[in-house]
């Protein structure tokens, strides 16, 4: 049951994510945004890391996405004044370059045999809490002062007259 | 529980596709959000390797790299939108004022 539905999202994550890339207009590459990060919830819901496919649900496509609409909403480039695509020598090799990427990481992945013991209950909320309060208690520490600096960051960038 | 090889394929496609969006594309809303989908490709390898090995690390580090995905992408379109202020544009050939 599992390989069907990891294809099935998988699909689905890896089209929305190449219709995010090539989409014209960025409101549509945002909506695109969506269904993949819905379709990545998913694969986290299927690992049973059900704490983080919540976050990343409400997180992610709730609030990060959201921000984007607001910006694009905001910016408003009339659709006559967007940039102009085309594909350049240097912009190609580029794509080729991630291609390659692709490939490579294939090949890793192909030898990647791990000796696991796994059905254990690990991605649940109260594991995931118990962790991030005990043994990486710092990190969350120091990830609410990154979350203040952020906002004290977005807000004096984006003012009009500081 | 499926071994994590197809999800670590997977995780580098996406992380692929994401780079191929960040390198090609001169919409810099369309670059941040390239930039999004390659952080969701290291998470879905973070979450795949830690739930195979029963491990909540793996959960951790994915939900660290979230916070961080959320601050660098409301930080990255404050200076979006300090910059098209100034400039009027969104076309990142025309932003740059680095020599080369």
């Amino acid at each position: 049951m599992e390989p069907i539905l990891f294809a099935i999202f998988g699909a689905i994550s890896v089209g929305g994510a190449i219709m995010v890339v090539t989409r014209r207009h960025p409101m549509t590459s945002a909506l695109y945004l969506i269904l993949t990060l819905f379709a990545v919830a998913a694969l986290f819901a299927l690992r049973q890391a059900h704490f983080l496919a919540v976050i990343q649900v409400i997180v992610y496509a709730g609030a990060v996405v959201v921000l984007f609409i607001f910006v694009i909403m905001l910016i408003n480039v009339p659709e006559s004044r967007l940039p102009m695509e085309r594909l350049t020598g240097l912009r190609f090799l580029g794509v080729t370059a991630a291609g390659l990427l692709i490939l490579e990481s294939a090949l890793v992945a192909r030898r990647f045999v791990m000796a696991g013991t796994p059905a254990t209950d690990s991605g649940s909320v109260e594991a995931v809490g118990r962790a991030l309060f005990t043994d990486y208690l710092l990190a969350f520490e120091l990830t609410s002062v990154l979350l203040l600096a952020a906002v004290i960051g977005a807000i004096v960038l984006a003012k009009r007259k500081i | 529980m499926m071994e994590p090889s197809a999800y670590l394929l997977l995780s580098g496609i996406l992380f692929g596709i994401g780079v191929a969006g960040v390198v090609a594309r001169k919409n810099v809303l369309i670059i941040l959000m390239s930039v999004e989908i390659m952080l969701n490709a290291v998470n879905v390898a973070f979450i795949a390797v830690g739930s195979y090995l029963g491990d909540a690390t793996g959960s951790v580090f994915a939900f660290m790299v979230m916070t961080v995905a959320a601050a660098e992408a409301a930080v990255g379109l404050a200076i979006l939108i300090a910059v098209y202020r100034l400039k009027e544009t969104i076309d990142i050939t025309e932003l740059s004022v680095l020599k080369w």
